[in-house]
């Protein structure tokens, strides 16, 4: 079957909605309230650099958790074989379909200050610990979001891997950890990478998880962008602009890993 | 060829309760090109999974050099593969597939101040180069060496394998179908390619395949295996002429094999007559396969044949005609530079040397009847052998999991 | 592959340990009678009756169910026709089109929202401008006439909002199956007869159906569980349930949101374990059929 057209509606739908918007987004950036062309967005965004800065940092400690934990878990499923596998990984998709909203305030549930898990402490004798609003809880919140998001990724390349590859390795001499070295995980990177782009941008660009295990203490740029279209500083030409920073910076760093991911499977070599 | 270099004895394999190899015992020699042959399911690739170390015989013995190698790790053996559909790896280029094993640093055993001290050793950059492109050369790929893996042909891809594996200089090559996705062409090279590495490089391939004419035309020795039992070990020469079998007389060639007895050395009776034949050593009216080669008989006019039958089916085949004839019920493949219609009645002569006389087993009259015999017959069985593949492979995915 | 030993099956215990433990101490407080969130005061079913009589609630989860299944089944026909109009363009404009249907797949939710968010509020400015433009000719007032096309934020927005953002999900799930397709598969058909329209129904369509209901389901369950694009595009008119769930988790912890949780829990796993069921059944009919 080939017929182009019936792409057509679509594609001006595209326009419309996806390409329209984002134009709308740049001309907002750069035209004042009064529609005049400036450049005073950006600059004063500058007031709000420790909040860039506090997002990327927490946005990547996240990302850097998620790997930590994500990889052996997925390599360990990818290694499970059957029933067992596939039960396994509806575990994992379960978390991912259930609204995320809840799955957040499962934790604002469990560690307020008088919550469960301090009452749990108290009951075995220990002093209680003040986990929510903090940058700590922030963190342990995109993780528990996203990680599933770093999982499915990752084993979905390595359960993909042929065998044979992985015995031609030992054949040629390479031990478990050599094999994992210099095949498995150069061969799963691809992997490594969607994961984390599915972590990271979700994560720095969150507001509802800083609002709800933060406090809305630390100001994440999720919470400074909705401030500026519904929120009390009302000003959309800032939030643009502020918007338009971080997709750039965004799409930036994801090129770079992209490129960088290119030369690891040799610099994993040498 | 040299010494011996690898003994099973009695080795047993099983799979979820299923016998796959049943009481192998095989000795290999040193320089030798051994070819394990035999129909999908036979054990074949089991076996040779064994000698590589990527499974372990349930019962059973797998020696290299008198020493007990059973539970020895692949990495540890001294022994490469080259796998079926090549498994190399695809996040290398070729210089890096091949220098793979040079990288992977040895442990090595060193007198030092009195006391051995094992250490790893890592081989300088600068050999490696070396050894790299010496074997690249080998297998005619020099100037390839920075090409990605997807950017080669089938026969190139096939080469960097064989590659890869030769240059940790291995005792053994073991070669797992190593032809088996090339078209016939490249194949028809690559067995003669094959055969002049073997050649240079001076040691032992172990070769699996199910294509008789390959385990023919490259072979010092062939094992023919079925059912997971060895059921001829022999030179290609010994193979062909003296089958023990009717599975081995069908394996390999076109084989016709009659019923027939024994009456007394040298004379064996079929369809109720004579015939003088160069065996012995049988009992006295003892049944028997008898094997009938389709090159080895004569077309005579039907007053001088020794057999009588019709013509049922001719078919031109370039260098000769295959025409089947009936003899009373029974279809003979028989060879022929002469062409004879169908429905002529012919007669045939067999030299007392054209007789090959088997005991009789458990292939007895399963084989050898060309009543089926039809143009297709060769497409039939290349047909066979796509399947025979999907089925190795599936069987090696389980192999991969069974540890 | 060696199997996994001990320590690394305890390390995926805890991992799973740690993705659960919240939710099921959830489902345990929905049954609790006390609105403290760590003490056990009892079992009772109040929250669930409380939750089911909250209005906001019911009228935010017919509109969540209106807007998903709108936009779902509209997705999924615009966005198997653009696949194939995709797959059958020249290699420019299709990896053009490609790339811009990825922009929403890739971007951040929070930029999607605000940037249809600028859209609507543009869109409805200009237009209450050219209304009011209309409305001072002097034809319109000579002829009694009043136009007002202007618009806010409501049902509409939100649910082109969630169209945009489904549409590439199923794009993404019908192309692959489009690539597998033998493209002399729709030719036989035609060549035994059948028009274009029937080949495509009767041989095309069914090839690419378990791509379509794949993408159709993905669709559906990221238009449920949207909260951020919703929130932005949806206005102060209609609401979703994320977006009720939202404010009341804003405001306080509240064990009628525990109550939701728990039905929600149930809901996705009860859809997961008929997908994964169907998909067992699908996969059984395939090795029968392959072993006949």
């Amino acid at each position: 079957m080939r017929n182009k057209w019936i792409a057509a509606p679509y594609v001006g739908w595209m326009a419309l909605f996806v390409v329209a918007p984002l134009i709308l987004v740049v001309v907002y950036a750069l035209t004042a309230r009064d529609g005049a062309f400036t450049l005073d967005n950006f600059s004063n965004m500058l007031q709000y650099a420790p909040v860039f800065g506090r997002s990327f940092l927490l946005a990547g400690i996240a990302t850097v958790v998620c790997i930590l934990l994500g990889y052996p878990m997925a390599y360990f499923l990818a290694r499970e074989r059957g029933r067992l596998q596939s039960m396994a990984m509806l575990l994992i998709m379960l978390p991912m379909w259930m609204n995320f909203l809840l799955r957040t305030y499962s934790w604002q549930f469990l560690l307020e200050r008088n919550g469960f898990f301090n009452t749990l402490l108290a009951t075995i004798g220990l002093p209680k610990l003040d986990i929510i609003n903090t940058s700590g809880a922030v963190v342990l919140g995109m993780v528990y979001n996203f990680l599933p998001f770093m999982v499915l990724p990752i084993f979905s390349v390595i359960v993909k891997i042929d065998p044979r590859i992985i015995e031609a390795a030992q054949d040629l001499g390479a031990n478990s950890i050599q094999v994992f070295r210099r095949v498995t995980f150069p061969l799963s990177l691809p992997g490594v990478l969607s994961g984390v782009t599915m972590v990271f941008i979700p994560s720095v660009s969150t507001f509802v998880i800083s609002r709800l295990l933060g406090g809305g203490k630390s100001l994440l740029l999720g919470d400074l962008i909705e401030m500026q279209f519904l929120g009390s500083a009302y000003n959309p030409h800032l939030g643009s602009a502020i918007s338009l920073v971080m997709m750039v910076i965004v799409l930036i760093s994801m090129g770079l890993m992209n490129r960088f991911g290119e030369g690891e499977g040799k610099a994993v070599l040498l | 060829m040299g010494k011996e270099l690898i003994r099973l004895v009695d080795c047993c394999m099983s799979y979820d309760g299923e016998q796959v190899l049943d009481h192998i015992n095989l000795y290999i020699n040193d320089r030798e090109f051994l070819t394990l042959l035999g129909p999908s399911g036979c054990g074949k690739t089991t076996t040779l999974r064994i000698i590589g170390g990527f499974t372990t015989p349930v019962s059973g013995e797998v020696l290299f050099d008198g020493r007990r190698m059973n539970d020895i790790p692949p990495h540890q053996r001294q022994v490469n593969t080259v796998f079926q559909r090549y498994a190399l790896f695809p996040h290398l280029d070729v210089f890096e597939n091949v220098a793979f094993g040079l990288r992977i640093p040895k442990v090595v055993e060193e007198e030092r101040n009195g006391r051995t001290v094992r250490r790893k050793k890592k081989l300088p950059e600068k050999e490696i180069q070396e050894r790299v492109l010496e074997m690249l050369e080998v297998v005619s790929l020099k100037g390839f060496e920075h090409r990605r893996i997807t950017e080669l042909s089938g026969g190139q891809q096939q080469r960097v394998a064989i590659a890869r594996a030769l240059v940790n200089r291995p005792k053994v090559l073991l070669l797992d179908e190593p032809l088996g996705a090339l078209d016939l062409k490249l194949r028809k090279d690559m067995q003669i390619e094959l055969k002049r590495i073997q050649q240079q490089v001076g040691i032992t391939f172990i070769y699996v395949t199910h294509d008789q004419e390959e385990a023919l035309t490259m072979s010092d020795t062939i094992v023919v295996m079925d059912k997971g039992t060895i059921q001829q070990i022999g030179t290609p020469e010994d193979i062909y002429n003296e089958p023990k079998n009717a599975f081995v007389a069908d394996f390999i060639g076109e084989s016709n094999i009659i019923d027939g007895v024994m009456v007394r050395d040298r004379v064996v009776k079929m369809y109720g007559r004579e015939f003088a034949c160069l065996d012995g050593g049988f009992a006295e009216n003892e049944p028997v396969d008898v094997v009938i080669r389709p090159e080895d008989i004569d077309i005579v006019p039907p007053e001088e044949g020794q057999l009588v039958g019709t013509v049922t089916n001719v078919t031109f085949k370039g260098m000769q005609y295959d025409i089947i004839v009936d003899f009373k019920g029974f279809k003979w493949l028989i060879q022929t530079t002469d062409h004879s219609p169908e429905g002529r009645h012919i007669g045939v002569k067999i030299d007392p040397d054209g007789f090959h006389i088997m005991k009789k087993s458990q292939y007895s009259g399963m084989f050898g009847d060309y009543s089926s015999y039809s143009e297709e017959y060769e497409e039939l069985s290349d047909a066979d052998a796509l399947d025979e593949e999907d089925d190795g492979e599936a069987a090696r995915r389980e192999d991969g999991y069974a540890e | 592959m060696k199997k996994n030993g001990v320590l690394s099956r305890l390390f995926v215990a805890v991992m799973f340990l740690f993705l659960y433990a919240p939710i099921f101490v959830l489902i345990v407080f929905s049954f609790n009678d006390s609105k403290s969130n760590a003490v056990w005061g009892g079992f009772t079913l109040d929250w669930y009756r409380e939750l089911l009589g909250n209005r906001t609630v019911l009228s935010a989860l017919q509109t969540t169910l209106e807007v998903s299944i709108l936009a779902t089944i509209i997705a999924t026909v615009v966005g198997t026709a653009a696949a194939i109009g995709f797959s059958s363009m020249k290699r420019r404009p299709r990896n053009l089109c490609l790339t811009v249907n990825n922009i929403p797949l890739t971007n951040a939710d929070i930029i999607t929202g605000v940037s249809m968010m600028l859209l609507f509020v543009f869109a409805g400015q200009v237009l209450a401008d050219f209304s009011g433009w209309l409305n001072a000719q002097e034809w319109a007032v000579n002829a009694n006439l009043w136009f007002d096309f202007s618009f806010n934020l409501g049902f509409i927005t939100l649910l082109i909002a969630h169209i945009t953002f489904d549409i590439p999900y199923v794009i993404v799930s019908v192309l692959p199956k489009l690539h597998q397709l033998d493209p002399n598969l729709a030719e036989a058909a035609m060549d035994l007869g059948a028009t274009r329209w029937t080949a495509f129904r009767k041989v095309v369509l069914p090839e690419l159906m378990p791509g379509i209901v794949n993408g159709l389901l993905i669709a559906f369950t990221m238009s449920i569980d949207d909260f951020v694009i919703s929130y932005f595009t949806a206005g102060s008119q209609a609401s979703t349930l994320s977006m009720v769930v939202y404010s009341m988790v804003r405001r306080r912890v509240s064990p009628e949101i525990n109550a939701l949780s728990t039905l929600m829990f149930v809901a996705v796993l009860l859809l997961l374990v008929i997908i994964n069921l169907r998909q067992a059944r699908q996969d059984a009919r395939r090795q029968a059929a392959l072993r006949r």
